[in-house]
C-alpha cells in the first residue's frame, strides 16, 4: 500500500531554515510544507502590500526556496511545496518563486497561487457585520486594513491536480496545508470526514515543526531533550486511511515520543471532540499514541463529522500605538528602587498629561508574568529587577513618552538605574468574524513553467 | 498536610487563541491520570488564576483525554486582547502552564 511523506518545514515565519533542508535532502520526502502565516502577520503584510503592490508576502520566501528548490527540481523522488508564505500577496510571491527559479537555472518548474482568501471587499460592501470584540466592520472606518477568510484544503488539491511543484497560498487553516496532499494522493471525497478528520490530526501535529520533534518542551531535570541546537524537524508517514507515524531525519537533535506527541495534540486546542477547520469538525478525543521504534510514534484514534456552514474570517485593524520603557536595578535593595521607580514613571505620566488607553507598569523578574498575587509564590529578594512600563495610547507622541519617562529615570529617579531601553510600535489588532462559504471561491493560478 | 509539586506528576503546554488560553496537564503515569481527574477540577484551576482571570469572559472550562491521560483546560479572557494588542511581557501567555504546574497536589 502506497505510503506518503510530509515534511513540515518551518513552525512560523522565523523558523529556523536548514532543518528543512536537512528534510528535503534526506526525508525522502513526497511533499515539503511551510506554515508561517501568524494571526496577525497578514495584516502585516498587507500594510506592505499598500505602500508596494510587489510587497506583502514571507520576508523569508526568497531564502527558504533559494535552499529546497534545487531539490524540487533534482532526479529521483518527485518532491512538492506547500506553503502560506504568499500571506497578502500570493501572486506576487509565485512570481518571485519563478525568478529564484530562473536564477538557479531551474526547468520545468510549476508554480501556482491559490487565492480567494481577500475578503476585504465582501466586508466593505456589507459593513454591518458584526466582530467578536463587539465592534461592527463599519466603526473601524479607515482603520480596518486586512479582512481573510480561512481557506480549507480544496483550492491546494486543485493546483496538485494541475500538476504545480510548488503551491502558494495565503490564508489557509493551518491543517489544511497538511491535508491536501493527502486528500490528493489517496482520493479521498471532501464529505469523507472521518478520513479528513484523521488528515487534520496529521496536519495538527506536523504545523508547528520542531514542537513535535522536542522543541518547546525540555524541561531541564524533569523532560530531557537531546542536541536542541540540531534540532530535527518532524515528518509523518501516512497511509490511505488515515493512519501514520510521525518520525524525523535518522541522526538530527530532539526527540518523537508519546509525551512530545500529547502535547502538541492539545496546543491551540478547545474541545478536543470539535477541533473546527474549514474542511471539517475533527474529533481528537479517542486519539492515542504508540512508541513503535525510536522517535518513531504511531498515531490513531481520530475522526471527524460534517464540517462547519461558516468560514472564520480574521479582521486586522490599526488600534493606536504601544510606547514602552525599561531600566534595571541591582543589588542589594534592588527590588526598593525598582519599586519605586515604578511609582515616579506612573506619576510623572499624569503629571505631563500623556493620554493613555491602558497602562501597564511591572517588574520583570518578580511580577512581569503573572502579576503580584500569584508571583507571591516565590521566595527571596532578587538580585537583579527590570522595570517595565508599557502603554497603548491613540496617538504616537503620548507613545513616545512612556518610554521617554522610563529613560529620565537616569538623572532623576532612584539610584544605580542601568540599562534603559525605548520603544514604540503602532497596533495591528486583529479580530474575528464568520461567514458563509458562498461568499467565499479559492482560485488557483498557474505561472507558466520556468 | 503540604503537597508535592504537580510539577513532579505531569508536563504541560499553553497555546493561545484571541484573548483565550489552553493549558494542557498531562499525567506521566498512567496510574496517576484517575486521582489526577478527581482533583485537578475546572474549579480548583479557575481559583488558582483567579487574580488573572475576567469574570465577565466566562468560566474555565476542562475536557478529559483519556487515551493519552491529558486534561485540557480553557481559560477564556485571561490573555486580556489577546496577543495582538495586550500589554503584556508575555503577550501568548504561554508561561502560563509553568505556574499551574507550582500547584501543590495534596494526594491521600
Amino acid at each position: 500500500m502506497k505510503t506518503l511523506r510530509i515534511g513540515s518545514g518551518a513552525g512560523y515565519s522565523g523558523d529556523r531554515i536548514e532543518p528543512a533542508v536537512e528534510l528535503a535532502a534526506k526525508g525522502e520526502l513526497d511533499y515539503l510544507v511551510f506554515e508561517c502565516l501568524a494571526e496577525r502577520t497578514i495584516a502585516l503584510a498587507q500594510q506592505a502590500r499598500l505602500s508596494d503592490p510587489e510587497a506583502g508576502y514571507d520576508p523569508l520566501l526568497r531564502e527558504r526556496m533559494e535552499r529546497v528548490l534545487p531539490f524540487v527540481a533534482g532526479a529521483g523522488r518527485r518532491l512538492r511545496i506547500i506553503t502560506n508564505m504568499g500571506a497578502a500577496n500570493p501572486l506576487a510571491a509565485a512570481r518571485e518563486v519563478r525568478r529564484i527559479a530562473a536564477e538557479l537555472g531551474l526547468h520545468g518548474l510549476r508554480i501556482a497561487a491559490v487565492t480567494g482568501d481577500d475578503v476585504l471587499e465582501v466586508l466593505r460592501a456589507e459593513p454591518s457585520r458584526l466582530l467578536d470584540n463587539g465592534l461592527r466592520v463599519e466603526q473601524l472606518g479607515d482603520r480596518l486594513v486586512s479582512a481573510n477568510a480561512y481557506l480549507g484544503a480544496e483550492g491546494i488539491i486543485q493546483a496538485l491536480a494541475a500538476d504545480a511543484d510548488v503551491v502558494i497560498t495565503g490564508r489557509v487553516a493551518d491543517p489544511s496545508l497538511f491535508l491536501a496532499p493527502q486528500c490528493f494522493e489517496f482520493g479521498w471525497a471532501a464529505d469523507d470526514w472521518p478520513r479528513l478528520g484523521r488528515g487534520t490530526l496529521i496536519g495538527h501535529l506536523l504545523e508547528c515543526a520542531g514542537q513535535i520533534t522536542g522543541g518547546y518542551f525540555s524541561d531541564p531535570g524533569v523532560k530531557e531533550v537531546p542536541d536542541l541546537a540540531h534540532l530535527g524537524f518532524p515528518l509523518a508517514e501516512v497511509d490511505a486511511g488515515g493512519r501514520a507515524t510521525i518520525t524525523k531525519v535518522v541522526g538530527s537533535g530532539g526527540r518523537v515520543d508519546a509525551a512530545t506527541c500529547t502535547e502538541q495534540l492539545l496546543y491551540e486546542v478547545h474541545d478536543p471532540a470539535a477541533y473546527l477547520t474549514p474542511d471539517v469538525t475533527a474529533d481528537f478525543q479517542g486519539v492515542s499514541f504508540v512508541e513503535e521504534g525510536v522517535n518513531r510514534v504511531g498515531v490513531q484514534g481520530a475522526s471527524g463529522r460534517q464540517r462547519p456552514e461558516t468560514l472564520k474570517v480574521s479582521v486586522g485593524y490599526l488600534d493606536g500605538w504601544i510606547g514602552e520603557g525599561q531600566m534595571s536595578y541591582g543589588g542589594p535593595g534592588a527590588l526598593a528602587r525598582a519599586r519605586l521607580a515604578r511609582e515616579i514613571v506612573l506619576q510623572r505620566l499624569e503629571i505631563i498629561g500623556v493620554k493613555t488607553e491602558e497602562v501597564r507598569a511591572e517588574l520583570i523578574g518578580v511580577d512581569a508574568l503573572y502579576g503580584e498575587a500569584l508571583s507571591a509564590r516565590g521566595q527571596g529578594e532578587p538580585w537583579e529587577v527590570r522595570l517595565r512600563v508599557a502603554a497603548r495610547c491613540v496617538e504616537r507622541a503620548d507613545a513616545l513618552r512612556v518610554g521617554n519617562e522610563v529613560e529620565t529615570l537616569y538623572t532623576n529617579g532612584p539610584s544605580g538605574g542601568g540599562g534603559a531601553s525605548k520603544s514604540v510600535r503602532q497596533v495591528v489588532a486583529v479580530a474575528s468574524l464568520l461567514l458563509p462559504r458562498e461568499n467565499l471561491t479559492a482560485t488557483v493560478h498557474l505561472e507558466e513553467r520556468s | 498536610m503540604s503537597g508535592l509539586e504537580l510539577r513532579a506528576f505531569a508536563h504541560s503546554r499553553t497555546g493561545d487563541k484571541g484573548d483565550t488560553s489552553n493549558i494542557s496537564v498531562i499525567a506521566y503515569r498512567v496510574e496517576d491520570y484517575p486521582r489526577l481527574c478527581e482533583w485537578l477540577t475546572a474549579e480548583r484551576v479557575a481559583d488558582y488564576f483567579a487574580p488573572l482571570l475576567d469574570p465577565a469572559a466566562g468560566p474555565v472550562r476542562r475536557y478529559a483525554i483519556p487515551g493519552v491521560r491529558a486534561l485540557n483546560f480553557v481559560l477564556p479572557g485571561i490573555l486580556r486582547g489577546g496577543v495582538t494588542r495586550s500589554l503584556a511581557l508575555d503577550a501568548h501567555g504561554k508561561s502560563l502552564g509553568s505556574a499551574l504546574l507550582d500547584m501543590q497536589w495534596e494526594r491521600d
